[in-house]
């Protein structure tokens, strides 16, 4: 195992923490999950291939279209390597989002009795805990198919009751699209059994990492898992560039959601036939110099060592649950246990609206965020309106956790309660 | 401190003992607004009558800006008829959208020019506009029924 970093000195890597915040204060950033910062590392990787390799890739006959080309499969077999997936499953998407909706629509593409094609009867199982990236898509296809969505809930610990896991994923399921850490609760969930239950009834595992893979060790083929998704800005990488990745199995069967250039092996006026993936789901000239920073963040964090990060993240959020359980009018919504628990810590404060919580924070220099976290329908599970949560990754300490703690005493200070 | 241009103190006795918070039995429109960014919710009902706003009430969660001012908006509209009602809605639209160049005429928004800090926070203004956006589409509602 690689030496422990120090998120003091790795901050110096990040342009953006000379900045000075509201009320002159340095910048706590707490909201990593809804996006992380940039190392420079990552901006240079971004800046030199426009400056030196700028071509659209795979097209052309000049060096610059050859260079382009090989930082961009470079940065595939990056994320190949980070996930120990084959080269081939790895599609490049604009997000996430992009990801799930992809796998979402070609699925709907399916011709009727490929197994991926759904029809009234059929199920597709998510969790009350999904971020809405990962319960729309599905809630719609359902809607267009005739499918029947149905969904594990959660319990007051915030974790999933597992109890009604057979009745649930049963034969007629189809399709497992679940979270593997809740982006409000910090949940991490029990994956295994469901991978093991959803298999027995021949049903795929769409797994959402992204509250995930920026923050432990991935392994696909581990998992067993057969679709998975995420997103570079949320693991220290540019926006605008995610990944699918899906065994080559299944993907080399499946219809593409968008069609055009790249994504053809033939085409006529009147027919074209695909191209096997990565390229049957990469129509157009794609982001490849955010695919370039995108494995520049994903070199930069196996330079820390993923096992380093999970480490440090856990430590921090011990020592930030520890120090939340000792507040007064203060309640932690989600696991108040390190078990099986993300670096997500969201929570409310008597008599006052997370908004405004969040508004006192900023004043100094603390950045969360609040609101539902689009999870809606998780907040109205709980009876809760919104919250507040504080997110850590690597550049966090404690003296960052100390900040936000003795921020929320000024909050309640301000609003008197 | 820069929050307090923010939280006015009227704002905060608003926030603690909000008007009109009670919805009337009876009204000629009633609206449910949301803010889907934040999640706050409002249903607001009116009672128009010979263009006159007779009454305006509400009830929902938010934050302290969106709970004060709804209240301070169903206050002033309570009493004013339609047509100047709107004005004032317009009136204070204006205001959110100052960037924090415009104090607010006090003779037309009362309380309301204690919002005008919210300007400055461009993440707030929706916040603010939400009761105020609640009563135009209730009003314009209730004199098309």
């Amino acid at each position: 195992m690689k030496p422990m970093f120090s998120p003091v000195e790795i901050r110096r890597d990040f342009p953006i923490f000379s900045k000075v915040m509201r009320g002159g204060n340095r910048l706590v950033y707490l909201d990593n999950g809804a996006t992380s910062q940039k190392p420079r590392q990552v901006l240079d990787a971004e800046r030199n291939f426009y400056e030196q390799n700028n071509a659209a890739v795979h097209r052309g006959a000049h060096l610059l279209a050859e260079e382009a080309s090989i930082a961009y499969e470079g940065a595939r077999q990056v994320l190949a390597n980070f996930l120990n997936a084959e080269l081939d499953e790895i599609i490049f998407t604009k997000s996430a989002t992009e990801s799930i909706n992809a796998l979402a629509y070609s699925f709907g593409n399916s011709a009727s009795g490929s197994r991926f094609a759904l029809k009234p009867g059929d199920r597709i199982v998510v969790s009350e805990i999904e971020h809405h990236a990962n319960l729309i898509p599905w809630q719609q296809l359902a809607k267009r198919t005739g499918a029947e969505l149905v969904w594990l809930s959660v319990d007051s610990e915030g974790r999933l009751d597992l109890n009604s896991l057979e009745e649930l994923i049963n034969p007629s399921t189809k399709i497992v699209a679940i979270t593997h850490q809740s982006n409000v609760l910090g949940t991490i969930i029990p994956l295994k059994d469901i991978v093991a239950r959803a298999h027995s009834v021949g049903a795929v595992v769409v797994l959402d990492a992204c509250q995930s893979a920026p923050h432990f060790a991935i392994d696909v083929k581990a998992l067993d898992i057969d679709f998975l998704a995420f997103s570079a800005h949320k693991a220290l990488g540019p926006t605008g560039i995610g990944i699918l990745w899906g065994r080559s199995e299944f993907l080399n069967s499946m219809e593409p959601f968008l069609t055009g250039g790249s994504m053809i092996e033939s085409a006529t006026m009147t027919e074209a036939k695909w191209a096997p993936s990565p390229k049957r789901f990469e129509a157009g000239v794609p982001n490849m110099a955010q695919a370039v920073g995108f494995a520049a963040a994903i070199d930069y964090l196996n330079e820390l060592g993923m096992d380093n990060v999970a480490k440090h993240e856990q430590d921090l959020t011990a020592y930030a649950l520890k120090k939340f359980l000792q507040l007064d009018k203060v309640e932690v919504i989600g696991p108040k246990n390190n078990i099986d628990r993300g670096s997500v810590i969201s929570f409310t404060i008597e008599g006052i609206h997370p908004h405004d919580v969040g508004q006192v924070l900023d004043q100094y220099g603390v950045a969360v965020r609040t609101g539902h976290h689009c999870a809606w329908p998780l907040m109205r599970k709980l009876g809760l309106i919104g919250t507040t949560r504080a997110s850590f990754y690597v550049y966090n300490d404690e003296a960052d956790v100390d900040a936000l703690i003795d921020s929320i005493l000024e909050a309640q200070k301000y609003f008197k309660v | 401190m820069e929050l307090d241009s923010l939280y006015q103190e009227v704002i905060l006795d608003h926030y603690k003992h909000p008007l009109n918070k009670s919805l009337s039995p009876t009204f000629t429109a009633q609206v449910h607004h949301i803010n889907p960014s934040c999640g706050d919710e409002i249903t607001l009902n009116v009672n128009i009558a010979d263009g006159i706003v007779t009454n305006v009430s509400w009830d929902g969660v938010g934050c302290s800006i969106s709970q004060a001012s709804t209240s301070i908006a169903s206050d002033l509209m309570t009493g004013k008829n339609l047509k100047e009602a709107l004005k004032i809605v317009e009136s204070f639209s204006d205001l959110m959208s100052s960037k924090g160049t415009m104090a607010g005429n006090e003779d037309i928004l009362e309380d309301g020019v204690a919002l005008a800090g919210v300007s400055k926070f461009p993440a707030r203004i929706k916040c603010a506009l939400l009761g105020w956006m609640a009563f135009k589409d209730a009003a314009i509602q209730s004199s098309k029924n």
